[in-house]
């Protein structure tokens, strides 16, 4: 019984936690931008996805699509305002370009953090579930809404993988991960293959995002935790490597899952942080990294 | 370096002018010297903005009454950022430098007992409109002459759980014959006092304590908590929550938890917690001191209406109290016919005020929450309500109850009835 739930309540977080961050790791693996506003972005698809159905009244479905739109546009902007003019500076010398874009991203969901918490205060929100209703599985009373969430997600990666390897478009994205210089000598615009790689992301991160605040709620105060939590999964899966996150983030759901139910809900996120450290010493490119 | 020199020079012997005409202008204008009074509050949460915009609200209608014998009532607001780092700096800079005379500051414990050695240390009255831990009174009754100008003006931790026990005797025990409960509550300074009342009166009213949970306020995902609630099979849950609210609501609704939650939910208090869950909310029942509509006093109703005229929303529970305790600070410098912080505490002991929460009194230097706002009829009891189709409706005591208790279809009452 006990472990039927903990596979229930694991798998739904899990994929969750999945789809997150597989947006992160397509955007370093391709361009190499860690985007530490990433957390920032998803809360503010949740939040708008709110403000659509509770302020201005819409239903949940078109409510879930602005939190996307909102998402893939703050993504555009990130890149443009933010990432495009330090990649393109000619002052600030080129390996040193990485450690701005960290601190400028992160600075930058700071802004939006603080943006979302004047304008709708640091109070937790939720996006008003697509589907109401419980549904028994083997007796256990999961939320259908749970379940859709875990679908949505699934189906989402699923069609990214399509994306990436099926389509044009992906293959060159793929190249570009690869190889950029080479993309650029085959004649395509490397700016236009980041383009779609960061409206790739918005989109991966508003889904996220909005589905998070229909499965948990979010606050301004969840940003910096989900930053750090994709940050974390990413990592342990390999930067850069999509399958590796996928893994890592079905490990650390399960893991903290686990922790709640046999331990503590208190102590959830401690085993997860204590296997990344033991990952760092012994595999420091993460479960399946590339570098 | 050689030209900025002169330029500097300039610059302050221009300040120091400055600085000696202000000097000359203060001293002459000393008899009409306004009453300030800082308030340092969290400006981002909803518990926390209406405190300054309440206290403001109070300070308007005091002086266009014309104040306190002639002195005008300014308000000096700081955000802290709801926090305790913040907090401090700000109370040093509302003492040191824009002289303030009382400082009403946050709902949130951890702050208050920063703040309080700084009170003590500063000599300055400090009142707070929303924290509830037990700790801050016990610092004012274990060293009277170093705290004492610390007050507490809300509800202590204590006072809260007997609120809550006094109310679920008559509305569950008697009401729904309930027989067994279960303790939530978030891992915080104002929780420890809380839990340990609750597991004290919970049984002498008759509900047997059958488990016991505290998590982490930074928990997000409840499922685990609610499962485990629900294997113990309790009658009810009761509740000590206040930095989370929303997302246990919502999860509560949304995995169908058929239990019942009473108790102290900060976040519940607040006219938009109804929007902030989509109406989750429905069912869940609340401590509070005040209400939309609830006619505690004369005060109350009036009050909240003008609030929402002027601000677009009702005040929070802490908005209330921070209404109250302007009048209270004015009042207490009229009978003191000063604004010495030392006999400023001594008219403030005094304090005998119907406010919009009730009667205010503090309790004394020998009573054990000594500055703390003393709890009982014809003084504060405080009130359940109950979230009901949207609405915020009293459910408790009988004299302002206007509506009986309603749940959503997913509560199943199990020993009860």
């Amino acid at each position: 019984m006990l472990a039927l739930q903990i596979l229930i309540d694991g798998f739904a977080i899990s994929a969750l936690y999945a789809l997150g961050a597989t947006g992160f790791t397509l955007i370093f693996g391709v361009s190499g931008v860690l985007n530490l506003s990433h957390g920032a972005i998803m809360v503010a698809a949740a939040v708008a996805a709110w403000a659509a159905a509770s302020v201005f009244q819409l239903d949940s479905y078109s409510g879930a699509l602005v939190g996307v739109a909102i998402a893939a546009l703050l993504s555009l902007l990130t890149y443009f305002v933010v990432v495009q003019p330090i990649q393109r500076s000619n002052k600030i010398p080129n390996e040193e370009k990485e450690i701005f874009v960290l601190t400028a991203t992160l600075l930058w969901g700071i802004m939006i953090q603080e943006a979302i918490a004047y304008f709708f205060t640091n109070n937790a929100k939720t996006v008003l579930p697509i589907i109401e209703g419980v549904v028994k599985i083997a007796g256990i009373r999961t939320p259908a809404n749970t379940l859709f969430t875990a679908a949505v997600c699934c189906l989402v990666i699923a069609l990214l993988w399509v994306l990436v390897n099926r389509t044009r478009t992906g293959k060159v994205v793929l190249a570009a991960s690869m190889n950029p210089r080479g993309v650029t000598i085959l004649g395509f615009e490397l700016t236009n293959v980041y383009i779609v790689v960061w409206i790739i992301y918005g989109v991966l991160a508003g889904i996220a995002g909005v589905l998070l605040g229909m499965f948990l709620g979010v606050s301004s105060y969840s940003v910096g935790p989900l930053t750090a939590s994709a940050f974390s999964i990413v990592v342990l899966g390999g930067l850069g490597s999509v399958s590796g996150s996928l893994i890592a983030a079905f490990v650390v759901g399960y893991l903290e899952t686990f922790t709640a139910y046999m331990i503590s809900p208190a102590y959830r996120s401690i085993p997860a942080l204590l296997l990344l450290v033991i990952v760092m010493y012994i595999r420091p490119q993460g479960l399946l990294g590339r570098r | 370096m050689t030209s900025t020199t002169p330029r500097r020079t300039a610059w302050s012997l221009i300040l120091l002018g400055a600085t000696a005409l202000g000097l000359s202008l203060s001293s002459a204008a000393n008899a009409a010297d306004p009453i300030k009074i800082g308030v340092i509050a969290e400006a981002q949460a909803i518990a926390g903005a209406s405190i300054p915009q309440a206290a403001q609200m109070a300070a308007d209608e005091i002086n266009a009454k014309g104040g306190v014998d002639g002195r005008q009532i300014q308000i000096v607001a700081y955000d802290n950022h709801s926090s305790s780092a913040d907090s401090v700096r700000a109370f040093q800079r509302a003492v040191n430098e824009d002289k303030v005379n009382a400082v009403i500051t946050s709902y949130i414990s951890e702050v208050v007992l920063a703040l309080e050695p700084w009170a003590s240390r500063l000599k300055t009255l400090m009142i707070t409109p929303g924290a509830a831990s037990n700790e801050i009174t016990r610092a004012i009754h274990e060293n009277y002459d170093k705290n004492k100008y610390t007050f507490h003006g809300y509800l202590t931790s204590a006072a809260l759980a007997q609120s809550v026990c006094d109310a679920a005797k008559d509305l569950l025990v008697d009401g729904k014959k309930m027989k067994t409960a279960v303790i939530m509550s978030e891992d915080a300074a104002w929780t420890k006092p809380l839990d340990i009342g609750y597991q004290e009166c919970l049984p002498k009213i008759g509900l047997k304590v059958l488990d016991h949970i505290r998590f982490s306020p930074d928990t997000t995902d409840f499922t685990p908590i609610f499962n485990k609630i629900e294997s113990s099979k309790p009658d009810v849950i009761i509740t000590g929550i206040s930095h989370v609210g929303v997302q246990p609501t919502v999860q509560w609704k949304n995995q169908q938890v058929p239990i019942p939650m009473f108790g102290i939910s900060s976040q519940a208090t607040n006219s938009t917690f109804g929007k902030d869950t989509n109406n989750a909310a429905d069912g869940v029942l609340y401590q509070g001191v005040s209400g939309p509509g609830v006619a505690v006093t004369p005060k109350s109703v009036p009050f909240a209406e003008n609030f929402k005229k002027k601000f677009g929303n009702y005040p929070s529970y802490a908005g209330y109290t921070s209404y109250d305790e302007v009048y209270m600070i004015a009042d207490a410098a009229k009978r003191a016919g000063s604004t010495d912080s030392d006999k400023l505490v001594a008219a403030m002991e005094k304090t005998d005020w119907e406010g919009t929460i009730g009667r205010v009194q503090f309790y004394g230097k020998e009573d054990k929450f000594t500055h703390g706002i003393k709890y009982g009829k014809g003084l504060i009891t405080g009130l359940i309500l109950q979230w009901q189709d949207g609405q915020q409706v009293a459910v408790w005591p009988k004299d302002v109850a206007k509506a009986q208790l309603k749940f959503p279809s997913f509560i199943k009452f199990s020993s009860a009835n």
